[in-house]
């Protein structure tokens, strides 16, 4: 009699676990409206990544179309995989001086792993991480960018 | 041509009266063969895509997200492009496979369903085949589709799908058990096999609330066996995506694996549509006795209404409990079926008999 | 039955082979490419055959040519649902070589840190576990409430998954200021969320007689392989490292080392619910009281380790993580090697899986929680 009144009990406390899972899920089941999904493309214009996101490195350019790169190279150095090439050249100052500057700062962002060493390593915050995050593109080589804008300067007071 | 949202007998009437008016009878029963052959196959086509979008937005609601939105309003087009994409498909071979069952095999999982949707009455008059032993003639029917699952398995030349086939046999066969013994339980109450007259026998209440206890317990055991045996829910072993891959469809591709899939939904709609018919009253309204106001304003509302109502929500909450359970383990489904399920439907069988002998029931 | 089989494989006439399944590398239940080769009679697992290597990336030979600031970056991409604990062993024993004293800010912030990436990581595992269960909804469940975690993360430190957060003398940025109110907020959302989690599979009677007993792992074998983390707690080894060798934080904090004595699947389960709670006891103890100070100290430009071998022991998600740098004073170190939990978790599978059904080695594979990056390095 007790195995039968146990068999019955394991039964019937089997059933009361699943219908407590039962209730878990019925209680989002019967509430549909209280998704937590984005809807992606649609929320384009109002999705605001956080100010410290991790998009990509940009070089900064100010209404001039100057940046802060001395072209230093310090952000090559500082990059694990080589996705930062500095090519420089040397120009004549006004006073008859040689002057090395930055002629490409090319950035593969193919290779980059949005590691922001480079931009710990920046000494004239030059290079910042951008917030885009849409990155497809449907040529590899669009993802080798060059940072400084054509025909772009240094800003002035920037020391080397 | 009558015609009434009610009753279907006097519409089916006046199509036979015109057709063997001006045909010969001969052609007459070839041309409504062919009518009814094409309303089935237009209602599994359309009902099965609307239970996968039904899944997919059900499903979504418990996982707390939107589902198909893409296609269509509320996406409702979705399972359509789907079904073009399965349609265009290319129909891939393996190779080693034996070619003659692999390719039968979809077709005996198909053809089951509709031999099977023909016995369900949708409405008065709304039913192709009425026999004297119609649940006993569901139920032998329904477990050959479990053939066409076992030679997928077999001849797909897959380890995943060879297990999953075996599996789904061993399942399904067991659960055949309790599916009979629970039907059993009913037809003593009803006192018929014929699906029309468990329909009829309803008019005053379902059985459901005429057979109470037992009935209850031959209701929640026919859902879990029903569940088992359309290889869904907590049940879906043979598939067992996270072991299996696929289960025994894991080689199929294109249309066969849409005939899979869409036989997969439509034995949902079977198990519901029994259950609709057996528990819950079929096509009849809800009615408590004869002749009160209550019955006469349930009545306002269409018998084939009723009848889809009822169906879909059993078929939500099998949805709802495949959301929500972990899948059993092949040896845990046999010891749930060989030492609780069929222990207890065997002592209710005895306690429907009593309560039909004392004339207990309503 | 024994003669049957008798008949059946020791016949003569009757060829038989063994019958073998290949279980990965795609497949969906060993979460990325791990192949498992299992000998199977019928339903019944033989003995199984683990092949690793599918993503061997070979970070070890990496990071013997970058720089020790650089090579932080990759540990990341090891174990990369424990990754900022990852980044912390590295810290840590290049920290230890240098004899350099990191601010109480740093060591606090580090320990919040570690902790929410844990509770993140188990989230992710109890989703993976139900979902190899065949309940798919947890997994829904789980990320939703791992949501908030990123989110932390991705304003802290700006990314969601490999953090890079930490570097050698403390943090790469402060916190951000929302930092404490967010992390309170989700302490709060989730203390809600997760008697949710037990209600929906711990408690359910099919969850419950398909773990209990499966697979079990006496604490002597545990020991034996090297088995760590909830998985080796769960066999009564206690091995946490955050109490045996404390760092960071966690000597200033009160918490218990979770141990069960069972060793079966279940308790390796339950175990990480019961992990979940822990931490977010440690966090509630840290989190008011982040001191002030720097967060970081101030290093050279280049960093050169003494000559000699360092090693530093962190607890990750999965088990004892331990880094072992051998120096020999350049920048570069030259040899380093990752004690990973997740590899010598996964060998003592072969121990667990004789005799149960496939569905079991799928959940005892779930429960011992395996992250292949971590396997293959």
């Amino acid at each position: 009699m007790k195995a039968l009144f146990n068999y019955i009990k394991e039964v019937l406390g089997g059933f009361y676990t699943l219908l407590q899972g039962l209730g878990v899920t019925g209680k989002y089941l019967f509430t549909p409206w209280n998704y937590v999904t984005q809807s992606y493309p649609e929320n384009r214009e109002k999705l605001q990544m956080f100010e410290r996101f991790r998009g990509e490195v940009i070089m900064p350019h100010n209404e001039n179309n100057e940046h802060k790169c001395t072209g230093c190279g310090l952000c090559e150095l500082a990059c694990p995989n080589g996705s930062i090439e500095i090519i420089s050249k040397s120009i004549l100052t006004e006073d008859g001086k040689k002057k090395r500057i930055i002629d490409k700062h090319i950035y593969h962002l193919g290779m980059c792993t949005l590691c922001n060493l480079c931009v710990r390593a920046c000494p004239s915050d030059a290079i910042i991480m951008g917030q885009k995050y849409e990155h497809a593109v449907y040529n590899r080589s669009n993802l080798t960018k060059v940072l400084n804008k054509p025909g772009s300067k240094i800003m002035e007071g920037i020391k080397e | 041509m009558a015609f009434s949202i009610y009753d279907f007998t006097d519409l089916a009437q006046s199509i036979h009266n015109g057709l063997s008016s001006s045909l010969t009878p001969v052609w007459t029963t070839v041309i409504e063969w062919a009518i009814i052959g094409i309303l089935y196959i237009l209602f599994v086509a359309l009902f099965g895509l609307f239970l996968v979008y039904a899944e997919r937005k059900v499903c979504a609601a418990i996982q707390q997200r939107i589902g198909p939105n893409r296609v269509g309003p509320y996406g409702f087009i979705q399972t359509i492009a789907d079904f073009i994409k399965l349609l265009m498909k290319e129909i891939i071979n393996p190779k080693g496979v034996d070619h003659f069952l692999y390719n039968l095999a979809p077709y005996i999982v198909i053809a089951t369903v509709f031999i099977i949707i023909s016995m369900f009455p949708f409405a008065p008059g709304l039913q192709s085949f009425d026999f004297d032993i119609g649940v006993f003639f569901v139920t032998a029917v329904s477990s050959v589709g479990v053939i066409g699952i076992l030679l997928a398995g077999w001849s797909s030349n897959n380890k995943y799908s060879l297990i999953g086939g075996i599996r789904s046999g061993a399942q399904i066969i067991s659960y055949e058990l309790s599916v009979g013994l629970s039907l059993i339980t009913m037809i003593i109450l009803s006192g018929t096999m014929q699906i029309s007259g468990i329909v009829n026998g309803q008019a005053d209440g379902w059985f459901l609330f005429k057979g109470h206890i037992p009935a209850f317990i031959a209701f929640v055991i026919f859902i879990i066996a029903g569940t088992a045996e359309t290889n869904r829910g907590p049940f879906d072993l043979p598939e067992g995506e996270s072991e299996l891959t696929g289960g025994f469809h894991t080689e199929y591709s294109g249309i066969k694996f849409a005939f899979f899939f869409l036989a997969e939904y439509m034995n949902l709609f079977i198990v519901a549509a029994m259950v609709t018919i057996v528990f819950l009253g079929g096509w009849q309204p809800l009615h408590f006795g004869t002749g009160n106001g209550f019955n006469a304003a349930m009545d306002l509302l269409p018998p084939i209404i009723w009848f889809f109502l009822k169906v879909c929500t059993i078929i939500l909450l099998i949805m709802w409990f495949k959301w929500t359970f972990p899948r059993l383990r092949v040896d845990q489904i046999l010891t749930l079926e060989w030492k609780y399920l069929l222990p207890i439907n065997l002592f209710n069988i005895i306690l429907m008999s009593v309560v039909v002998l004392m004339g207990w029931h309503w | 039955m024994a003669e049957y089989r008798e008949i059946i494989f020791n016949s003569d006439k009757i060829q038989t082979d063994d019958y073998f399944v290949n279980i990965g590398p795609q497949h969906p239940s060993t979460h990325g490419a791990l192949r498992i080769v299992a000998k199977l009679e019928g339903e019944i697992v033989q003995s199984i055959d683990p092949v690793i290597g599918y993503i061997h990336s070979g970070i070890e030979k990496m990071c013997e040519s970058l720089s020790y600031p650089q090579l932080i970056h990759l540990t990341d991409r090891m174990d990369y649902l424990s990754a900022h604990m990852n980044n912390e062993a590295v810290c840590l024993c290049i920290e230890n070589a240098l004899q350099v004293e990191v601010p109480e800010r740093v060591k606090y912030i580090r320990t919040i840190m570690d902790e929410l990436t844990r509770i993140a990581s188990h989230q992710l595992w109890w989703c993976a576990t139900g979902m190899d269960m065949g309940a798919m909804t947890t997994f829904f469940y789980g990320l939703r409430d791992r949501e908030p975690i990123l989110d932390i993360f991705e304003e802290t430190c700006g990314a969601r998954m490999t953090f890079n957060y930490n570097v050698p003398g403390g943090l790469m940025f402060d916190i951000h200021p929302n930092f404490q109110k967010r992390v309170k907020d989700f302490i709060r959302y989730f203390r809600k969320k997760l008697p949710e989690y037990d209600t929906l599979l711990s408690g359910n009677v099919i969850f419950k007689e398909r773990t209990k007993g499966l697979g079990v792992l006496s604490k002597e074998e545990a020991i034996a392989w090297g088995v760590t983390g909830p998985s080796g707690r769960a066999s009564g080894y206690s091995c946490d490292v955050r109490k045996l060798h404390p760092y960071s934080a966690y000597p200033y904090v009160k918490f218990e080392e979770k141990l069960a004595t069972d060793g079966d699947t279940f308790w390796r389960y339950q175990l990480r619910i019961e992990e979940m709670w822990e931490s977010m006891k440690i966090i509630e103890q840290l989190i008011d009281n982040i001191p002030e100070g720097d967060f970081a100290v101030k290093m050279k430009g280049v960093i050169k380790l003494p000559e000699g071998e360092f090693y530093q022991r962190v607890e990750s998600a999965r088990g004892e993580f331990g880094v072992f740098i051998v120096s020999d004073g350049k920048k570069n170190p030259y040899r380093l090697k990752f004690r990973s939990p997740g590899f010598s978790n996964l060998f003592v599978l072969n121990e667990l899986v004789k005799g149960v059904k496939i569905a079991d080695l799928v959940a005892i594979m779930a429960t011992l929680d395996l992250v292949i990056p971590d396997i293959d390095r």
